[in-house]
């Protein structure tokens, strides 16, 4: 009775979870540029228009690039600060994890309008790299948290030895512990790359009239009325998520690093 | 390996990067952001530095009052609903085996990642007249005639606590995953039904750990900003909207900074409250 019962529960809960992009899915293989469901006719044209139209082309591109680099830039800022705070005891030093926190727990419009008013005031707004910056920062909290996490896995006596034998600080890291790192590295990169690819506010708030992702893209589009390559876009992108959480649970221990990521995030 | 103080200047190298990028590109665009809420406007959307306290004073006006006053229920109904959905979806998950676990996880979070964009995108198209569940109705006989059901309150809230959803689960699964289950057996075997073990075993363990989700929640949803766009109609907008709204298009900087000044001790004094509740919870 009660298994039955949570059955139903779980069936309801995947219904509420899927039902908008079953939807979406729908329309977006109709065969007219009309918003109908369920689909009139089956084309797949729509998915091909991304490619195709330069303006959905450009916004793809943009929208790879920032998330490609701004998670590179967040990984490079996390490594080294997960680091530190696990090989030195400097208790003021926690204040900076405490920043890398910050931009993630905060509502976004916060991030994004401090960034603003700084591009802004020293004269850079509107520039593509700003963007990157402004990601890599608002975006830092997910490698931190997945690399902190990484760094308590790791045996300390390994560490130890190493240095036994006469190995500095630098040579340890490369041969010791950026390996046993390395699942945290991709994993934090990975959590980046993705939000990175679907951010809104802080793109348009710092770069939104000189430079257009995907989300501002289909926002954009969407003043206009209805275009079916914002369903097409919708599913790709629900795709890629999908694809890239399921090669981190594949390579990786998801449970564990979600019991450990929400924890450290409190 | 013992963990030691940095003895020599070149032991705080690898700080050097982190420390610097966060400073210049966090701290001070945040310190930015509360001096020109102290500024004063000039026509034309440009501002000079002043010190004035005219951006807070216009808080006080009725108009303000309601938008906080819905800002504030809206997220407060957004994390109650999502509790109320998550708590037992995450007590249930808990229980399954590691592979279910992982497929849930990961759908879990792959909509957790879809921009509010795309979420209100989907959202508008299931509620729309020519797209929406109203024809699925239609077509069962249960209506006449499909209609479109935003702008609306309720299609905010759908949507909110459809994003919302997913970042309560999570939130909740390393606290639920972790709960003892002898303390269920305990009860199951003391002859308690499993819904009654759930509701007298389970949640007043847990009443701490769901009293700081709430909260943490409850902050996530005030950050929304597009769906009440996308989805509600103008009387639905939140403190978030405003603020881009007076930022972007208003040109009004210091007013859009003096309420995002206002945002973050709102949410400050949460986090705070959060953390309250936490020790309490360690301290019992």
């Amino acid at each position: 009775m009660t298994g039955a019962l949570s059955k139903v529960y779980f069936f309801l809960i995947g219904l509420f979870l899927a039902a908008p992009m079953i939807v979406v899915a729908g329309v977006s293989v109709n065969a007219k540029q009309t918003l109908a469901f369920p689909p009139k006719g089956f084309s797949l044209s729509w998915y091909g228009e991304i490619f195709l139209n330069p303006e959905w082309r450009n916004a793809l591109f943009a929208s790879l690039t920032l998330a490609i680099l701004s998670a590179a830039l967040a990984v490079a800022i996390a490594l080294p600060l997960a680091w530190f705070l696990w090989r030195r005891i400097a208790p003021w030093a926690n204040i900076f994890q405490l920043l890398g926190i910050a931009p993630f727990t905060l509502p976004p419009v916060i991030t994004a309008l401090g960034l603003l008013t700084f591009w802004a005031t020293t004269g850079f707004y509107g520039q593509p790299w700003t963007a990157v910056v402004s990601h890599a920062i608002f975006f830092v909290t997910l490698p931190l948290v997945t690399l902190s996490l990484g760094f308590t896995a790791i045996d300390r006596s390994l560490v130890e030895a190493a240095a036994t034998m006469g190995a500095d600080d630098r040579t340890i890291f490369r041969t010791v512990v950026l390996p046993l790192i390395l699942p945290y590295i991709v994993s934090g990169y990975a959590f980046a790359f993705v939000l990175s690819l679907n951010e809104y506010i802080v793109a348009y708030m710092t770069v939104g009239f000189t430079m257009e992702t995907l989300p501002i893209k289909i926002f954009n589009a969407l003043r206009y009325g209805y275009t079916p390559t914002m369903a097409s876009v919708t599913i790709l992108f629900v795709a890629t998520a999908a694809v890239i959480f399921s090669l981190v649970a594949r390579f990786g221990d998801l449970p564990k690093l979600l019991g450990a990521m929400s924890s450290d995030d409190t | 390996m013992r963990r030691e103080a940095p003895q020599k200047l070149s032991d705080y190298g690898p700080l050097f990067f982190p420390a610097m990028m966060l400073t210049v590109f966090f701290v001070v665009p945040f310190a930015t952001m509360i001096a020109v809420s102290f500024f004063q406007r000039q026509q034309g959307g440009f501002y000079v530095p002043a010190f004035e306290l005219a951006n807070y004073q216009r808080f006080l006006s009725l108009f303000f009052a309601n938008v906080l006053g819905f800002s504030l229920m809206l997220a407060v109904t957004v994390a109650i609903c999502c509790i109320v959905l998550a708590v037992p979806f995450t007590y249930l998950l808990t229980r399954m085996t590691r592979k279910v676990q992982i497929v849930w996880l990961v759908a879990l979070l792959s909509v957790l990642s879809l921009s509010e964009v795309i979420i209100g995108f989907a959202w508008s198209t299931l509620f729309s007249r020519t797209a929406g569940i109203t024809n699925l109705l239609v077509m069962a006989g249960i209506m006449s005639e499909a209609k479109a059901l935003l702008p609306s309150f309720g299609a905010v809230l759908t949507g909110m606590v459809y994003q919302a959803f997913p970042y309560t689960v999570l939130v909740l699964y390393p606290a639920l995953v972790r709960l003892d289950p002898t303390l269920t057996e305990a009860a199951r075997t003391l002859g308690a039904s499993p819904v009654k073990a759930f509701f007298t075993v389970v949640i007043p363990a847990l009443r701490n750990t769901i009293t700081a989700t709430l909260i943490m929640v409850f902050i996530f949803a005030l950050g929304s900003y597009l769906l009440p766009q996308l989805l509600g109609r103008p009387q639905h907008w939140t403190l978030s909207v405003l603020i881009t709204d007076q930022a972007i298009y208003q040109s009004n900087m210091p007013f859009a900074a003096a309420m995002a000044v206002f945002l973050v001790l709102v949410t400050l004094g949460l986090v705070a409250l959060t953390v309250l509740a936490g020790r309490k919870g360690e301290a019992a």
